[in-house]
């Protein structure tokens, strides 16, 4: 019986892998085909059964004179707003997540969880109706088409998304460890610094997780809020598409664009499954 | 040196969780807090500690005004029921935390963890992570950690209630000493506990605490032989003393209208009238010319079984020496001792305990 169990978890997990990682093969394969090769019906196999070119990649990487899009600054563009976005949010998502967790606030009818909520419903409203409200802010900042723009609108994205995370995971964090560290001498900062803080990391890696890949995937605000100066890369590759949907490059677009988001998620996950930390809180 | 706390009140809500509290602790005692769940022990040790500030009244620690004075300025030291350590530390870090927190020099720090280490069974521990302990282990990591700070003042809150018995057992034992190694350090220590028999076997003051409110202090044996009042014998005794409403009336103690006893000689002197009878559940006891009562249910504990008993509207716990199964509305016929009843006043003061002069 046991071994039917394994034969069958087995079974599963490897079609689960198949499942995932065969569109990821065709994405390969495609993007190192041509028009003839993607149209000339079902081809998986290079050189065996289609003569692969690399046409596809340096459209990415070609300046526009010579007919390609040039990724390679956007992609950083990209990279840059993210992390900084990423890192400010879990910062003052994390403090106001412990706050919100540990200290009663009161002003009327206003409490903790309608503080919570009040940040969570930042993200129940559709990016569209936030895009005039943006557009109006950044330019009476002067801060349209600039990278700073950019990271000040992701934050408002992204920390409710901390926020949320941080709080919930504090509150399963036992009071008593903080109390704990106030009585072993900490005053209330150093217990939040010497205490709480270390023994935040997972929580604070899954919120970061979070964060960088709602902050990478945005297309919208990117598109409203830049212009020429500065691209992002979802906005950049839209600049592919022209009469003739040119497969090849999108499938190698799509690859790039996946890169850093799987190379984020093996870090984390390689984190979180340490267990030394996840499992240390009640 | 004492720690003197003064009119206490704590009332967050509707209800009071601390309610006019005065007490005096002495250093180098000990002092067990008794009192049921909620019954506001926690609380009352958090104030000590600071982590809790109270609506009214004041504590004074040294002559020192100890509600002015910051939790992480206090000098105490605290245990949880629940086994609270930092995580991200390795079990001798732990320790030394509270000694690296005060810039202690390493040398001595290294000399106060061991020897704390020592106290607590931990040696070989050092370097351990505190997930990879079992909860009696983590349990010893705090206690270490409180005794290393030599604090003037130790709070233990139900240190061993979250383990299972016979850790519960062994522990309970190296705590005694503990104390006793301890109070050469003059500091006071203050026990928190709903377990009555715990409460007994630490042999220090108890003070017994109920909705907030000090019911009694005094030895245990003072505590357990004459409690001051019906509450207070039901929360000493486990299982609690049996209080039930009664009749005397001409040298008889009326329970209900089939079970009445004749009162002993020394309940002679008691007036007529309305009382409520106190008889600890050991003080019952099987016998074929005895009442009877209809088995609600029974329950087996070590060596012993707990009955509980019921004669119509009348309601008792019987612990019977022996183990045996009895089924649920089967018949047994029980006595109680005469020489060990206790009698209230309807308000609930003692009016006669088996043990006064």
């Amino acid at each position: 019986m046991p071994k039917l169990y394994t034969f069958l978890k087995y079974f599963f997990v490897v079609l689960w892998a198949c499942f995932v990682i065969a569109p990821f093969l065709w994405a390969i394969s495609t993007s190192f085909k041509d028009f003839n090769s993607v149209t000339g019906g079902a081809t998986y196999i290079p050189w065996l059964q289609f003569e692969p070119t690399l046409d596809g990649w340096s459209v990415l990487f070609k300046p526009g004179s010579q007919g390609g899009i040039n990724i390679i600054g956007p992609y950083f563009n990209s990279i840059f707003v993210t992390l900084t976005a990423s890192l400010i949010s879990i910062v003052l998502g994390t403090l106001a997540a412990y706050a919100l967790s540990r200290y009663t606030f009161k002003a009327g009818i206003v409490k903790n969880n309608d503080i919570t909520f009040f940040f969570i419903s930042q993200r129940i409203m559709p990016p569209v109706v936030l895009s005039i409200p943006f557009f109006i802010f950044l330019s009476s900042l002067g801060l349209l088409d600039s990278l700073a723009g950019l990271i000040l609108v992701y934050i408002v994205l992204l920390m409710p998304i901390a926020v949320w995370i941080m709080v919930d995971f504090f509150n399963r964090v036992p009071r008593e460890i903080d109390e704990t560290a106030l009585i072993d001498g900490c005053n209330p900062f150093q217990a939040f610094f010497k205490v709480v803080l270390p023994n935040s990391v997972p929580g604070m890696l899954v919120a970061g997780l979070f964060c960088i890949i709602f902050g990478w995937i945005d297309f919208f605000f990117a598109f409203i809020l830049t212009f020429t100066k500065v691209q992002l890369l979802p906005v950049k590759i839209v600049a592919l598409n022209s009469s003739i949907t040119p497969w090849w490059s999108l499938s190698a677009a799509a690859l790039v664009s996946v890169a850093p988001l799987i190379i984020v998620a093996f870090i984390v996950e390689r984190y979180l499954s340490k267990g030394n930390l996840s499992g240390a809180l009640k | 040196m004492s720690l003197m706390l003064n009119h206490i009140s704590f009332k967050p809500s509707e209800e009071y969780h601390l309610n006019d509290i005065s007490l005096r602790f002495d250093s180098g005692k000990m002092y067990t807090i008794l009192g049921r769940t909620l019954s506001g022990k926690t609380t009352l040790l958090k104030t000590i500690a600071g982590l809790q500030t109270p609506d009214s009244g004041s504590i004074n620690f040294e002559d020192t005004d100890f509600l002015s004075i910051p939790v992480w300025k206090r000098n105490v030291a605290m245990v949880y029921q629940q086994f609270i350590n930092y995580p991200h530390l390795n079990v001798r870090d732990n320790v030394a935390f509270p000694l690296k927190q005060r810039k202690m020099d390493e040398n001595l720090i290294e000399k106060e963890v061991q020897e704390a280490m020592e106290k607590v069974g931990l040696i070989g521990f050092e370097s351990r992570k505190i997930q990879e302990l079992s909860g009696g282990q983590q349990q010893r990591v705090a206690l270490a950690r409180s005794l290393a700070k030599k604090a003037k003042i130790l709070l233990l809150d139900e240190p061993l209630v979250n383990l299972d018995y016979k850790l519960r057992e062994g522990l309970r034992e190296e705590f005694k000493k503990l104390f006793n190694v301890s109070d050469e350090s003059n500091s006071i220590l203050i026990y928190a506990s709903t377990d009555p028999l715990e409460a007994m076997q630490l042999n220090g003051d108890i003070i017994v605490i109920d909705e907030g409110k000090i019911l009694q202090t005094g030895t245990a044996k003072d505590v357990f032989e004459n409690p001051a009042t019906a509450k207070v014998a039901e929360i000493t005794n486990d299982p609690a003393m049996n209080i039930n409403k009664c009749l005397i009336q001409d040298n008889s103690l009326i329970m209900n209208d089939s079970v009445q006893i004749q009162i002993p000689d020394e309940l002679k002197s008691v007036p007529n009238g309305k009382y409520l009878v106190g008889i600890r559940a050991t003080d019952i006891y099987l016998d074929d010319q005895g009442f009877a009562f209809d088995v609600e249910i029974s329950e087996i504990s070590g060596s012993e079984t707990f009955l509980h008993l019921r004669n119509k509207n009348l309601k008792c716990v019987a612990t019977i020496e022996e183990v045996k199964t009895y089924n649920t509305n089967e018949v047994v016929k029980i006595n109680f001792d005469k020489s060990k009843i206790y009698l209230f006043e309807e308000s609930g003061d003692l009016r006669h305990s088996p043990y006064q002069q």
